[in-house]
């Protein structure tokens, strides 16, 4: 028997980030072109050459969670349980037991808990203490968000963490995709979480030189790097007949999911890669380039990130690609690595759905080497039917997935 | 003019890259050297663990040369022990 693959809705969304603690603080702040960025609370910054991050604000754990709940969580993990909390009372699902079974649970995370790491090793390695907390390795593991989530609604079906740096959500949410098409699975949350700031974590940044010293400007000649940010966000997926016949709120359709590897320069991005990552998702959704309008872009705001996606798209979109819209709102919710391409999941789906494109915020001056149509700093109307939200991880690790505005 | 400063950030360049120091001049390119950005990156990390001082990410992006590496580093340590004779 071969099934007919179903279509596949987005009926739930949720995100805690810089730009606030829900979806309609991220998307407002979006539209407003509103960055969250500004100087980082979290670690002591006497000894690191930037200054600057985008760190969720006034972010209180007890309104959350039980004393006894927070001691399992690193931040990293809570975040993923908010944003997953939020996601699901917002598709209205009701998981009866059966369902639960069939539900998949797909998280990205790159780092997993590292505040947790950071502070015990230091307690083992400086401190000299005998012991560190009997808890942290379950707070460390990348796959504590999945797992929280998993208890916390008693959901019982596949569950797994994908960890590709910057690229770990899209291949999250374009695996749960590919499950309930397929019907491996009848309901998936998937999406990403992250919490980059420690003081070690943030010292191997440094010495990567990539992070910029003031903010994030993607595509602007005076881009000088990345700004690290924090959230997580997490999205309900589900066969659209199903959605529809039970009154669902659908925000959008996921149409393709495209992937592939550079094979080239464990940091250097390519050209080629990220191109066949995005022919990829528009094969897989049977789209034809025309008729995309808007790419969410990995847009890191780094010296080389920048110029190669640009000519990545050119390469995939050829005359098409001046007519494209192409912003990043990494500008604004900064790069949360292995829980960015959840955030701009969410970014992608609420342009099509409220024919809004968020802007590229941060913009100054035009780059030749980046002469695509950026959306500078000021959101703009517009109908677009389908969009692609890209993601390219270091180590040349690429994923793209492709959204559709639904009526 | 023996210049032992010089010498000794060209034997950086060369261990850090691996390749033998006769290969190094004042005049080679960091691109000429085969470096790419990874291999400039090990090498500012040689350099500020050997030389014990702090390269700005600004002033590593403009360097091409090994004379401007040279001249760079030189900046900085003066700029150091200029600092440690003033706090002495």
């Amino acid at each position: 028997m071969t099934m007919v693959p179903r279509r596949v809705a987005v009926t739930g969304l949720g995100a805690i980030s810089a730009l606030g603690q829900d979806v309609s603080c991220f998307w407002n702040a979006l539209i407003a072109g509103r960055p969250g960025i500004g100087r980082i609370t979290a670690v002591d910054l006497s000894n690191i050459r930037f200054q600057n991050g985008a760190e969720v604000r006034d972010y209180d754990p007890a309104q959350h969670f039980e004393p006894s709940q927070a001691d399992l969580l690193d931040r990293f993990a809570q975040f993923g349980l908010i944003a997953a909390r939020q996601a699901i009372r917002d598709s209205g699902i009701v998981l009866t037991p059966e369902l639960r079974q069939r539900t998949a649970i797909i998280t990205g995370s790159s780092v997993g808990g590292q505040s947790t790491q950071d502070t015990q090793f230091w307690a083992v390695y400086h401190n000299n203490s005998p012991r560190v907390h009997p808890l942290t390795i379950p707070r460390i593991m990348p796959n504590a968000g999945a797992s929280h989530i998993s208890m916390e609604f008693g959901i019982s079906g596949p569950a797994f963490t994908v960890s590709t740096a910057c690229a770990s959500s899209n291949h999250a949410i374009g695996q749960a995709f590919w499950m309930v098409r397929d019907g491996a699975a009848e309901l998936a949350i998937a999406g990403g979480s992250e919490t980059p700031f420690s003081f070690g974590f943030l010292k191997a940044w440094e010495a990567m030189r990539v992070v910029a010293p003031d903010t994030c400007r993607p595509f602007s000649r005076d881009r000088r790097g990345l700004i690290l940010a924090e959230g997580a966000a997490m999205l309900v997926l589900e066969p659209l007949e199903v959605a529809r016949a039970r009154g669902a709120p659908v925000y959008a359709e996921i149409v393709g999911f495209g992937m592939s590897s550079d094979a080239g320069h464990i940091t250097t991005p390519s050209i080629d890669g990220p191109a066949r990552a995005m022919q990829a998702a528009l094969r897989d959704g049977n789209l034809n380039a025309e008729a995309v309008g808007y790419i969410n872009a990995h847009g890191t705001g780094t010296p080389s990130n920048d110029p190669t996606e640009t000519r990545a798209i050119r390469q995939v979109f050829g005359a098409h690609a001046d007519k494209l819209a192409v912003s990043s709102t990494k500008s604004m919710h900064g790069h949360a690595l292995g829980a960015a391409s959840a955030l701009e999941a969410i970014a992608t789906i609420l342009a099509l759905r409220h024919r809004t494109l968020p802007p590229t915020a941060n913009f100054t001056t035009p780059d030749p080497e980046c002469d695509l149509d950026v959306v500078p700093n000021q959101s703009r109307p517009a109908e677009v039917e389908y969009a692609l939200s890209n993601a390219f991880a270091f180590g040349g690790l690429n994923a793209v997935l492709a959204f559709r505005r639904l009526e | 003019m023996s210049d032992e400063l010089a010498e000794k950030v060209q034997s950086v360049i060369a261990s850090s890259k691996r390749i033998p120091r006769e290969q190094v001049s004042l005049d080679s390119t960091l691109e000429s050297l085969g470096m790419d950005s990874l291999d400039q990156l090990n090498l500012l990390f040689a350099l500020e663990s050997d030389f014990n001082i702090s390269i700005p990410d600004e002033e590593a992006k403009s360097i091409r040369t090994v004379r401007e590496m040279v001249e760079g580093v030189r900046k900085l340590v003066a700029g150091a022990s200029g600092q440690a004779a003033a706090t002495a």
